[in-house]
């Protein structure tokens, strides 16, 4: 990858430096909204970044990415319940969870391919979103409030606005340049072939479902990172973050950026819920146009959003 | 023992009812292998049309009839506008566009109809219990859904199976482009499919909405069930449809029923309760990952390619 001159990288630098000094903006301008839209947004977009590592490169079509989220969320959310509020703990649960969950629907789902795999993952999500429904002591469908944000020990403070969007920003700086070192690794290479063609990858000799679950797990570990921001985020967590249409936003984002593309899932975050935004603001009705505009996305603009700025997409 | 056979006519009941709704998914899915995440959304828009027009002129059968040819032209609308320029993309393709309609059509809904749901007022020969067998009384309007889903049922399979139309539509499931090299109009019998897709989801969304309200999102938790049976029963395969769809009906409506007094006897009684329609919903996609685990391509696949 060597940096150029050209309208994608331009726009990867603009907003960046636009992320990056948000919260200046609105210390400046007293706008807090957008801090607190921002800080939802850069959330959503690691998450959209964590599953543009399997579907993107790894060509798995996880319909149920979600659960992570929720699985992320629960982890903070149940154990600031029953009292233990160190961050230290909250979160290396929360990623291990995350990772277990992915593990154990990974190792099943990976047997399967296409249509169904998409199938698969919505369908252990649902099951997810419905035993979080069960928990009668956390709220069932109505959720588990979160009275006392992820301490950490005087380190950070999550309480303040400023300092939870940095911290948000920095998981997602860090998530992407994760997934650039990931793919841009050995193991990621084979991830990529296994995609572009499994039959002679398997013929040189790689073993195609464990390189898969591999990045299937550190993708869904990623994710459950961003449940966990969320849940500090909203002071809330509910089955809802789980249902099959959270996971359709995230996809949504996802192809909308540009599938495969490193920055792509960020932009798609971006562009998905400031329109969200701006509509629902301009009209009730703000489905109305978001829907015909995703057909026309589909319809028109192949490889989102990247796509359009220029260089082919990979593979 | 008269619990038990109410709760298995309800667990038909409302197994054929998602039979309706799996029945164009998988015709749709099988012979144009379009993901239409939409379909929820024709199943909702069949109850909404049915509760307007039932309460316009009055008549409950009349209303369901117009209600059923609304559904079948905004299919084919929809299909001619949208769908079709969709077939032979990815399936990625295919569920951000359905999820974009979906979207589009619930908050059409709103804007039309509003956001209180409405109510579909059954006549008064329908809401008669009918003794079905000695001492057992069964509502006439449940009733008349496993009669007309039978019907619905049998009519498909004749229609699919016994005349020409059928058979173009089991060539097109097994060899696209052969069918139309024989000079088959494709796009026509694409339309006509999805049509039928169409009407089937809104007959099983006007059946539903005097049960249930009608109301704006009632398609989505029901599609993800519709899209559960077709794969458990195998995609295209509309036999497997019908037998999967009673399947997860049974284990649906027999899990709500029964799960909760079984859970009380291990658990305390607000736990119990919170907890068995979580457990009987998990039932049913446990079914279906045990099914995908084992036999990939479903119980009944309808064709190998």
């Amino acid at each position: 990858m060597t940096a150029s001159l050209n309208a994608r990288n331009i726009v990867v630098v603009l907003v960046a430096a636009f992320l990056l000094l948000l919260p200046l903006y609105s210390q400046l301008s007293g706008n807090v909204f957008a801090l607190t839209l921002f800080t939802r947004i850069v959330i959503f977009a690691l998450a959209a970044v964590s599953l543009n590592l399997i579907m993107g490169y790894g060509g798995m079509m996880s319909f149920g990415h979600a659960a992570y989220l929720g699985i992320g969320g629960y982890a903070v959310g149940i154990l600031a319940f029953e009292g233990i509020g160190s961050g230290f703990i909250q979160w290396p649960v929360a990623l291990l969870a995350s990772a277990l969950f992915a593990l154990v629907i990974g190792a099943l789902s990976l047997r399967t391919r296409g249509v169904y795999f998409i199938m698969i993952t919505l369908a252990f999500a649902q099951m997810a979103y419905y035993v979080a429904s069960g928990l009668a002591r956390y709220g069932g469908d109505d959720g588990l409030t979160i009275y006392k944000r992820s301490d950490f020990a005087g380190l950070i403070d999550l309480s303040s606005k400023m300092q939870l969007y940095y911290l948000c920003l920095a998981c997602l700086f860090g998530g992407i340049y994760l997934v650039w070192r990931i793919v841009n690794s050995r193991f990621g290479l084979v991830v990529q072939g296994l995609r572009s063609n499994e039959a002679r990858m398997q013929a040189v000799g790689f073993p195609a479902t464990r390189y898969r679950l591999a990045c299937f797990v550190i993708a869904g570990t990623i994710c459950g990172l961003a449940g966990a921001l969320l849940a500090n985020n909203t002071d809330f967590v509910s089955p809802a973050v789980m249902y099959w249409t959270r996971s359709g936003d995230l996809m949504v984002m996802v192809i909308l950026g540009g599938m495969g593309s490193l920055f792509g899932p960020v932009i798609g975050a971006i562009v998905y819920l400031v329109l969200e935004e701006f509509l629902s603001q301009l009209t009730e009705y703000w489905a109305m146009i978001m829907g015909p505009l995703l057909l026309l996305v589909v319809l028109f603009g192949r490889g989102g959003i990247m796509g359009m700025l220029g260089r082919p997409r990979r593979g | 023992m008269l619990l038990v056979v109410e709760q298995f006519l309800n667990g038909l009941q409302f197994g054929l009812l998602l039979f309706l709704l799996a029945a164009g998914l998988t015709l749709v899915f099988g012979i144009m292998d379009l993901v239409n995440l939409a379909h929820g959304s024709l199943y909702m828009m069949g109850a909404y049309f049915a509760a307007t027009f039932v309460a316009w002129t009055g008549s409950f059968v009349f209303g369901i009839v117009l209600a059923l040819g609304a559904t079948l032209l905004l299919g084919i609308v929809l299909e001619f506008v949208a769908l079709r320029h969709l077939y032979g993309r990815d399936h990625l393709d295919h569920v951000l566009a359905t999820f974009g309609l979906i979207l589009f059509f619930n908050d059409a809904v709103r804007l039309i109809w509003g956001p209180a749901g409405l109510a579909l007022p059954l006549p008064a020969w329908l809401t008669v219990p009918v003794q079905i067998i000695p001492g057992v009384f069964y509502p006439a309007y449940r009733l008349a859904i496993i009669v007309v889903a039978l019907a619905v049922a049998l009519g498909l399979y004749l229609v699919v199976m016994r005349t020409r139309v059928g058979m173009l539509i089991r060539a097109g499931a097994s060899n696209r482009e052969m069918i139309g090299a024989l000079g088959i109009n494709i796009k026509l019998l694409y339309t006509l499919v999805f049509g039928l897709g169409a009407a089937l989801a809104g007959l099983a969304g006007m059946m539903q909405a005097p049960i249930l309200t009608v109301q704006i999102g009632m398609g989505e938790n029901i599609l993800i069930l519709a899209f559960v049976i077709i794969v458990i029963g195998g995609i295209g395969s509309i036999r497997g449809a019908f037998l999967a769809a009673i399947f997860v009906g049974m284990i649906d409506t027999l899990g709500r029923a029964f799960l909760p007094d079984l859970l009380r006897k291990v658990l305390s009684s607000a736990a119990a309760s919170t907890a068995a329609p979580a457990i009987s919903s998990m039932l049913i996609y446990l079914l279906m990952a045990i099914v995908l685990v084992v036999r990939p391509e479903g119980l009944f696949p309808a064709s190998k390619r």
